[in-house]
């Protein structure tokens, strides 16, 4: 039985415990100074690069860095293409399987497929780049048109695939957030489930899939390999807006800058403009998911 | 008016029951949204289907294990990723071996000491932004920072390697995975139930020994879950490997060379490997041993997430 | 006060009955009682409140808060849910530390000594002043491993069996679980647990239990037991029980707390306490209107 009221405890727990604190801190702190690392090492070097360009050859006919021609539009056009052609895969089969699988399979069906869907997920951008080149390539873009072995659409479709399973889940969640109560009230009302889940489910769930579909573009955006093996071009390219031809996009060109050569040289214009259309992709996908989570959390406040 | 069998009340019910059970545009609409699940699975046999076809002459004429074990080579006929895998591996330890101490401390922080304020809430901000940063801005930044820093302190590398190296890629690849380390982990975390904490505290625990004690055993099995995946997401990354130098043609590390100048010089992953055997369109690069790296590839990837999910499935409680 | 001597339960002249069931531990339970009543003077007093206020933010949980909790007694806090006695026994033992938005206002002492003072370290504070809360938490570890962590953390390097058999002992759980200690504690019976919790507490050789509705996720027989092991628990600790059973109250404590909800101009709800006597009267014939009231169940 304790009677002494000395309550001040061992001084040595106390210091260990401010110490374990500061470390842990520390860890979480490192985060912040990867993001200033990017932002800075980004913003530096695409500085440089945009002191010394001729800002004419911002604007021209194609990007071709090794001679000079930094037409940003080019590299900017074909990285919207391509999003544009990924999404227009990923969207329907993404949504189709999430609404399908939330609101219509059983669940034996659906604890079968689910795990399918979420392999599709783990499949590397290099097999699908892979994929797209000999497969996607001739038996479906060569097959139905006038396009050569690289075309921004062969890739676009591989970006595609890589991007469904993105969509598919997030949308998923989105619609499983939704009360079951609301569901009910519909179907206490008479209506079948297609249009409960057309008229109710759905819209009830919109932010969510507005959510999953700005980032499947982020993603679409973002993505690098199936766009290097699949839409050719390297080294350059034209500014185009046919999705049959090669292209670059801002992924694509940077990658092709670093192995051009054998070696990035540490100087040269060329270089920098690397950073300078990493500074560019960065701020995108960036804002892309900023917007993004603007929509998350009005889901999270809706419910 | 003419003569009626008036129906009675049950025949009446009945019918207006029966009513439009069917309804053909409900039907439709189902089935089209089953026909894209559909298509997105049968993308999937295709693909695989596909790989599997190009990479069994391989595996039959020389069989997996030499296919495995013979290095990189310029010869269709005796090429092979040793080299590739024992990059990666090198890569994916460096990972762990980083990204982890940092990612699970840094969850830690955020979940079971951070007070909620500003700062906190920016940290997190962050930590989400940064996971949906491209990978290659993450080459870029290993290119503009990490390659640099690793020549300085003296690990740059034999010859011309000059921090082209796997300890590069290691540390880059980290910082690439480390949101989403912390993101997984502090799922772990918050999902113990605070009853834990409490009883701990109520007996007078400091809180680092409420974590050590009782948090921390309790979300070994989710964080282990995540990190195991989370690696077998940093073994198939390639664009932020091709940005900080990884070789894309044959190299040899060299007769003899130390294991030292191994880890410091010139060196492959497996991805690379791939990538570059597609774009070799003769000597069978392109048709066969880049689907059988592939298959070798995807194997790895297989086991880790088999290997994850039989964890979550035997260590998960229910509360 | 002469119903502390009949061995029945009597109705009062409400009708209400506040009695203890006719039972061994009653004899001893009258004894204490006349004792504690019979020296009022030397009443040794545990814990000190006063001019407490608890703030969550900008949200005043309870205010203006002046009792006092003596030594080896069953002290109850009752009153309609939300009137902050739970948050009220959470600053005994500083469990509103964890809080971020938590504010205490005033003063608690503990033996005389500040609670909130400035050298004061809540993690000893927690070491005596132990707790046992609404549903039974026990770690999801061994049955041995459960009472064995308060000590071994607070450095004790004696005999950790014998810590946990006395304490299992005296929480009336040794002969359930003496050879199964290995066990995992999630697979007592929910009763079994909160003993399981209780002798947890009872390990690190607190001077005070505080128990938060301890028995309220508990089945009538289990909630029977508790009340038992607390007559018994009583000799050696000094116990603060939050209660919405006013019967166990009733039935269990000597003196008891009744707080209710006093709604503000600002529409605020904040708790405060409105009498605090010997059990007996609180029951029988409160001072004030509102105890009468919640007591005769006309509200709450």
């Amino acid at each position: 039985m304790t009677t002494a009221t000395d309550l001040s405890g061992n001084p040595q727990r106390r210091r260990k415990e401010a110490m374990i604190r500061r470390v842990f801190f520390a860890a979480a702190a490192f985060s912040i100074l990867i993001s200033l690392a990017i932002v800075l090492s980004l913003v530096g070097e695409a500085w440089n690069f945009v002191r010394q360009v001729e800002l004419a050859s911002l604007w021209d006919i194609g990007w071709f860095p090794r001679r000079g021609l930094y037409d940003i539009p080019t590299i900017v056009i074909a990285t919207l293409l391509i999003a544009g052609v990924a999404m227009a895969v990923a969207v329907p089969l993404g949504l189709g399987a999430a609404v399908y699988l939330s609101e219509f399979a059983r669940p034996r069906l659906r604890r079968l497929l689910k795990p399918a869907l979420e392999a599709l997920a783990g499949i590397p951008s290099v097999v699908l780049g892979f994929f797209a080149l000999v497969w996607i390539s001739p038996q479906i873009v060569q097959r139905f048109s006038s396009a050569g072995v690289f075309s921004m659409a062969a890739a676009g479709i591989g970006v595609g695939i890589l991007t469904t399973p993105l969509v598919a889940s997030v949308s998923e969640d989105a619609m499983r957030a939704v009360p079951g109560a609301l569901r009910e009230a519909s179907y206490g009302l008479g209506a079948t489930k297609a249009t409960t889940v057309r008229r109710v489910v759905f819209p009830a769930a919109i932010s969510g899939i507005a959510a999953s579909l700005i980032l499947g573009v982020s993603r679409a955006i973002g993505e690098t390999m199936v766009v290097f093996m699949a839409a050719g071009a390297v080294g350059g390219s034209l500014r185009t807006w046919n999705v049959l031809e090669g292209g670059q996009t801002m992924t694509a060109a940077m990658a092709s800058l670093a192995i051009g050569t054998d070696q990035v040289a540490g100087e040269g214009l060329a270089f920098q403009s690397l950073f300078f259309v990493g500074l560019l992709l960065f701020v995108m996908t960036l804002t892309l998911n900023a917007i993004s989570n603007r929509f998350v959390r009005r889901v999270r406040e809706k419910y | 008016m003419a003569a009626r069998t008036v129906p009675t009340t049950t025949e009446l019910v009945r019918q207006s029951l029966r009513g439009r059970r069917f309804s053909p545009g409900g039907v439709v609409f189902e089935l089209g949204l089953l026909l894209m699940l559909l298509l997105a699975l049968l993308i999937l046999v295709t693909l695989l289907a596909d790989i599997l076809a190009g990479a069994l002459p391989v595996f039959r004429e020389r069989g997996v294990v030499d296919f495995v074990t013979s290095p990189l080579s310029l010869n269709g006929e005796t090429a092979g990723v040793s080299s590739a895998i024992m990059g990666s591996v090198a890569l994916t330890v460096i990972v762990a071996l980083v990204s982890f101490p940092i990612g699970i401390g840094a969850a830690v922080y955020l979940e079971e000491y951070a007070p909620d304020n500003r700062v906190t809430r920016f940290i997190d901000t962050n930590i989400r932004n940064l996971a949906g940063v491209p990978s290659i801005v993450y080459g870029l930044l290993g290119l503009a920072v990490v390659v640099g820093l690793v020549d300085v302190i003296g690990l740059g590398g034999p010859g011309t390697t000059s921090g082209r190296n796997v300890v590069t890629a290691g540390l880059t690849m980290s910082i690439l995975v480390l949101p989403i380390v912390i993101i997984t982990a502090a799922e772990a975390l918050r999902a113990v139930p605070s009853a834990i904490r409490e009883a701990g505290f109520g007996v007078g625990a400091t809180r680092w020994e409420v974590i050590r004690h009782h948090v921390l055993p309790s979300a070994a099995p989710g964080i282990l879950t995540g990190t195991i995946l989370t690696l077998a997401r940093a073994f198939g990354e390639t664009a932020p490997l091709l940005l900080i130098g990884v070789a894309t043609g044959f190299f040899s590390a060299g007769a003899g060379a130390s294991v030292v100048d191994q880890l410091t010089g010139k060196y492959t992953a497996l991805p690379v490997v791939v990538f570059s055997w597609s774009r070799q369109p003769t000597e069978g690069f392109q048709d066969h041993l880049a689907p059988a790296a592939i298959v070798v590839l995807l194997a790895v990837l297989f086991t880790a997430n088999a290997a994850a999910i039989l964890l979550r499935n035997r260590y998960e409680r229910k509360w | 006060m002469d119903r502390a001597t009949s061995a029945e339960p009597v109705a009062d002249h409400e009708g209400v009955v506040a009695a203890a069931p006719a039972r061994n531990g009653l004899t001893r339970r009258v004894e204490l009682r006349e004792r504690a009543a019979a020296a009022p003077a030397d009443r040794e007093v545990v814990f000190d409140v006063s001019d407490l206020s608890v703030w969550y933010g900008s949200f005043r949980a309870i205010r203006d808060i002046e009792l006092t909790v003596g030594k080896h007694e069953i002290t109850a806090f009752i009153g309609p849910s939300g009137c902050g006695k739970s948050t009220l026994l959470r600053c005994f033992n500083r469990m509103n530390d964890l809080i971020d938005t938590a504010r205490v206002e005033g003063s608690v002492r503990y033996h005389g000594v500040d609670l909130y003072g400035d050298d004061v370290d809540p993690v000893e504070v927690r070491r005596r002043i132990g707790m046992v809360f609404q549903k039974p938490n026990p770690f999801p570890k061994s049955i041995y491993d459960n009472i064995a962590f308060g000590p071994k953390i607070a450095g004790y390097e004696g005999d950790m069996d014998d810590i946990v058999e006395r304490s299992l002992r005296r929480a009336a759980l040794w002969d359930e679980v003496e050879d199964k200690l290995k066990d995992s504690a999630l697979a007592l019976s929910g009763g079994q647990q909160q003993r399981l919790c209780i002798a947890r507490a009872i390990a690190t050789d607190p001077d005070v239990l505080l128990m938060d509705e301890p028995a309220s996720a508990l089945d009538p027989i289990a909630t029977l037991r508790i009340e038992e092991l607390m007559y018994e628990l009583k000799e050696d600790y000094t116990i603060v029980i939050v209660t919405h059973n006013m019967q166990q109250a009733a039935r269990v404590s000597d003196r008891t707390a009744f707080f209710t909800v006093d709604v503000g101009d600002d529409g605020q709800r904040t708790g405060v306490l409105v009498e605090l006597d010997e059990t007996g009267k609180i029951f029988t014939n409160p001072n004030q209107r509102q105890t009468e009231d919640y007591i005769t169940g006309r509200f709450g």
